[in-house]
């Protein structure tokens, strides 16, 4: 903890930090090599819907002694198609017949129940009706259109439209990479999944907004000064908030964990399992994006802005000044980022200089002094 | 966040922790003390919780008639399907619309699921059939003698018997409306009673004739198909018929559920064109009914009134179309003029005889009044009866699910252990990392487990909510969501004691700009339960609500809980002074006290009655 405490005051006096905009380029890199891989794999192997989108039938039974093997060929006898049947942990069998219509369903249902001696009301069943899942899906997609477009507005209104759009672009990118994962592995997508899918809509934007909400406000006044580029702060405030980041995802993935577990490993299928495994995948994604992706997508377009490319060139303007009068950075600070109010007072009785000096001496990457972030 | 900062007032209420605490303290104790008051001290669980079966009813517009799905058609299903559900004996079953066009039925274990979907998965049939027969409601021993109708009991409502002296027109004449309303004048001047004497049912005589007529009257048109079929089918008139009938008559007993159940399928089984057996409603009679004469979807509105004018009471008022008009016209017409029963016309509905009002006048300009011996609720039900025949909807099943009790009890207890594991995971993170501040997480975490357990299930009870799986799933997630509001919060204290603050101004000061951040993550997240919520259908729905409703306690916990809690505990000696166990220590968080803090705090701006 006192390690862990110290990184956090490190990262958060700048000290130690990584420099995530400024190797932008790598991660913008990795991550178009990624959502090309999740495209190509979507486009190859598609996506494995399960019936509750192609209609048909899901049995689970009771305890059995009944071999699977002979489950499987009354279910197809009863049913006339493919059926699939899985051992669940603890002794029940789960049927699963695909493309089958609701009237039918039940005749397998009957049979099966047949088979196992119970009642058939015994038999778990899950029929779901062929229109059932496009209807899902098309809701699916309206909510995700939907939801888009109100959250790039509240973006725009409640930070500008450029987080807006680094936000739009995180979040997407975080969906193709969900999407592509299920496509590569071929793990079945379920309404669970949807759930899950769109769940991660509003978490990654939760982590990305944490990470905006610090940008914005170590990004305020920002043209007053000269001494930081628009990237630098960005940069600053992202390793700034790192620790934040870096707990907030971890909080938020370890109960989806527990989902995981219980639901992979206890109850071996199912809506809990469905659930976690799309969040947790895309809560992954989320964090990863919010940090690599939607920060310097900010920066690149913020840099645009002509305030902020007129400030970057007379912050290198004023580099090249000192650098010629053989100034180094570590000079006390003429002008403060970030505008703090505080920061306004230290400057205006000096306070700056010795913190800073001390920052300098510990000797961390960058040599970027103290602003205060978030 | 610039420079007004210390002014500024939080909802927290720098200046009263305590009270802000209370006030939340007292909510909880009530909500807590009103779920105990409400007699239910656990949620209601979903079917696939609780075990049991639900089925998702798409409704879809009968051909011709566009735009029939709107709220008031749904609501009305709704009630229909309630009552046919009901009608099985099931209690607690649950229908509600979803969406815009869907209906689910939950009906809790136990039930004979295959019955239930029989009843919801047909469609209902609302047709006014005349009476041929009652007899009480009871088995009956077989009368040697078939042409006994009318016999057994007189019955009748209104009291508005007309004897005629011409009973000119058999109740068939009507024709069924399924063979095009061909109303034969052939059948006419063959009373009933007669017929059935005659050991030919009349109906029988009348379907038959009217296919004849049919087959001279192509024109008819609309319904040719199914009149076609019919005929196919349809007996030729026999003694054996009539006898058959009374036969089945006497065997309906209407008297114990079981038996109107079974008669009513039956009933609801047989073709418009069918000569029907039905049991009464309340079980009282039992009567034979003839063909359908007007169907249900020429009712275009039905309501219940009180008649005060007149003083007689609840009555029902409906309406028929044009083509209904006329036939109701002449099916009372003909009905008017005969003696009762026969002068009495069934409502039925799914094979059951709602009502059975006598006619004395034809009535005809296609509105009716149905009076005498209702109570504002019998006159609602029948109004509202009547209404759904008027539905130009259908349903088709399609969704189904059956969890046994056994399979459901597993998949709470699995939810529960994985929401346990969850927090205890989070509980060990937040210890680890947070120390003594962890203290004031987990009892956030408590505040907001205790209001959302309480608010669902105050829910259940208020609005049907009911907690599923996916629910399940969201309030663990929510876990998640809730403890990050504390460390966005705790960061930000952590950040301002690096500044060189002592505690209480870093609670201060910290509050504001993590106040803001916790609003705008957790308005986006709320924002996406919304629409998850509005625009979806089923089990995402569930999710989505809870998602929701803990976005929302996060918010209020944080404020009305948490920044007091903070508050009050910074005036502590343990967690002012930064002990090391408190989370707070200065010199953890990698403080160079000795410079900054004295040279800080001077200029550290924070009121020090706000602390």
């Amino acid at each position: 903890m006192s390690k862990l405490g110290n990184l956090g005051a490190r990262l958060y006096r700048g000290e130690v930090g990584y420099d995530f905009v400024g190797k932008r380029k790598i991660w913008y890199g990795i991550s178009i090599l990624i959502t090309i891989t999740a495209i190509v794999g979507l486009a190859v192997r598609g996506l494995n819907f399960g019936i509750e989108f192609s209609g048909g039938a899901v049995f689970t039974t009771p305890k059995t002694s009944v071999s699977a093997e002979e489950i499987r060929r009354t279910a197809e006898e009863s049913s006339g198609h493919t059926a699939i049947v899985q051992k669940l942990g603890n002794g029940p069998l789960r049927i699963q017949v695909s493309d089958l219509t609701t009237e039918k369903s039940r005749v397998t249902q009957d049979a099966l129940a047949k088979k196992l001696g119970v009642s058939t009301d015994k038999v778990n069943t899950d029929i779901v009706g062929p229109s059932w899942g496009d209807q899902i899906a098309d809701k699916a997609w309206t909510g995700l259109a939907i939801f888009m477009i109100l959250v790039v507005i509240y973006l725009a209104i409640a930070f500008e439209w450029r987080m807006a759009i680094a936000a739009l672009i995180a979040l997407i990118h975080d969906l193709t990479i969900t999407v592509g994962v299920y496509a590569l592995v071929g793990f079945e997508v379920t309404p669970g999944t949807v759930i899950g899918l769109l769940t991660i809509l509003g978490y990654s934007l939760y982590d990305t907004v944490v990470v905006f909400d610090g940008l914005k406000e170590s990004s305020k006044d920002i043209t007053k000064q000269t001494r930081f580029t628009y990237s630098e702060i960005a940069n600053r405030s992202l390793n700034g908030t790192l620790v934040r980041s870096i707990n907030t995802t971890v909080v938020a993935l370890l109960p989806v964990a527990g989902l995981l577990f219980i639901g992979g490993g206890f109850l071996g299928a199912g809506m809990l399992n469905d659930i976690s495994l799309a969040l947790f995948v895309g809560l992954a994604a989320g964090a990863y994006s919010s940090i690599f992706i939607a920060t310097p997508l900010v920066a690149d377009l913020k840099e645009r802005d002509p305030q902020i490319k007129a400030l970057a060139k007379r912050v290198r303007a004023k580099r090249a000044a000192q650098a010629a009068k053989g100034e180094s950075a570590e000079d006390p600070r003429d002008e403060i980022p970030g505008g703090e109010d505080e920061e306004t007072e230290d400057a205006a009785t000096g306070v700056v200089g010795p913190r800073q000096s001390t920052a300098r001496a510990r000797g961390s990457r960058g040599g970027r002094p103290q602003g205060k972030r978030r | 966040m610039a420079a007004p900062k210390k002014g500024r007032r939080s909802p927290g209420g720098q200046g009263r922790p305590g009270r802000v605490l209370a006030l939340i303290l007292i909510a909880m104790v009530a909500l807590t003390g009103g779920m105990f008051a409400s007699g239910r001290t656990t949620p209601r669980l979903g079917i696939d919780l609780a075990g049991g079966t639900s089925f998702t009813l798409e409704a879809k517009n009968e051909p011709g008639k566009p735009n029939a799905i709107n709220p008031t058609n749904m609501n009305t299903a709704v009630g229909i399907i309630e009552r046919r559900v009901n009608g099985l004996g099931v209690t607690e079953s649950e229908v509600q619309t979803q969406g815009d066009n869907h209906i689910i039925v939950n009906i809790p274990k136990g039930t004979n699921a295959k019955q239930a979907r029989q009843q919801v998965g047909t469609t209902a049939k609302l047709g006014f059939r005349p009476v041929l027969s009652m007899a009480p409601g009871a088995k009956t021993e077989p009368t040697p003698n078939a042409s006994s109708p009318g016999k057994d009991k007189e019955k009748d409502k209104d009291g508005k018997t007309k004897p005629s002296g011409t009973p000119s027109a058999s109740s068939s004449a009507a024709a069924s409306p399924s063979a095009g309303a061909s109303a034969s004048p052939r059948q006419q001047g063959r009373p009933v009673t007669d017929a059935v004497k005659a050991d030919a049912t009349p109906s029988a005589s009348a379907v038959a004739k009217d296919d004849k007529a049919k087959d001279e009257k192509k024109d008819d048109g609309k319904k040719d198909d199914k009149a076609k079929d019919d005929k196919s089918k349809e007996p030729t008139p026999s003694p054996a018929d009539v006898a058959a009938l009374q036969k089945k008559l006497d065997a309906l007993d209407c008297t114990t559920p079981e038996g109107r159940a079974k008669a009513n399928e039956a009933a609801a089984g047989a073709k418009p064109t069918d000569v029907i057996v039905a049991c009464k409603k309340d079980g009282s009679a039992k009567e034979i009914l003839g063909p359908v004469s007007v169907e249900g979807t020429n009712v275009t509105g039905a309501s219940a009134v009180f008649d005060s004018q007149q003083g007689r009471g609840w009555l029902v008022q409906l309406k028929f179309d044009s083509t209904g008009s006329k036939k109701f016209a002449d099916v009372t017409g003909q009905l008017a003029s005969k003696q009762s029963p026969q002068n009495q016309f069934a409502i039925v509905l799914d094979g059951e005889v709602v009502s059975d009002p006598s006619v004395s006048t034809s009535i005809t300009g296609g509105q009716a009044e149905i009076s005498g011996g209702f109570t504002q609720t019998s006159a609602q039900d029948l109004a509202n009866v009547l209404s759904y025949g008027a539905l130009p909807l259908s349903f088709d099943v399609v969704t189904e699910q059956t969890v046994t009790a056994a399979l459901g009890g597993e998949q709470l207890r699995a939810g529960l252990l994985a929401g346990a594991i969850g927090l205890v995971l989070v509980i060990i993170y937040l210890v680890a990392y947070y120390r003594g501040l962890a203290l004031v997480a987990l009892a956030s975490l408590l505040a907001s487990a205790i209001l959302t357990y309480t608010i669902m299930v105050l829910l259940g009870q208020a609005i049907g909510f009911a907690l599923n799986l996916p629910a399940v799933c969201g309030a663990i997630v929510a876990i998640g969501i809730t403890a990050d509001s504390f460390i966005v919060y705790f960061e930000r204290i952590r950040d301002e004691i690096r500044e060189g603050r002592t505690l209480r101004p870093a609670v201060e000061r910290g509050w504001p700009r993590a106040r803001r951040t916790i609003l705008v993550s957790d308005f986006v997240s709320f924002l996406a339960a919304a629409v998850l919520f509005i625009v979806t259908v089923g089990k995402v729905q569930g999710f989505a609500f809870t998602l929701g409703l803990t976005t929302l306690l996060d918010v209020v916990v944080v404020f009305f809980f948490t920044k007091p809690l903070m508050t009050l505990l910074a005036r502590r000696k343990f967690f002012a002074s930064g002990h090391p166990w408190s989370g707070l220590d200065p010199k953890r968080l990698g403080v160079k006290p000795p410079l900054r803090a004295s040279r800080r705090r001077p200029s550290a701006p924070v009121d020090p009655k706000e602390a």
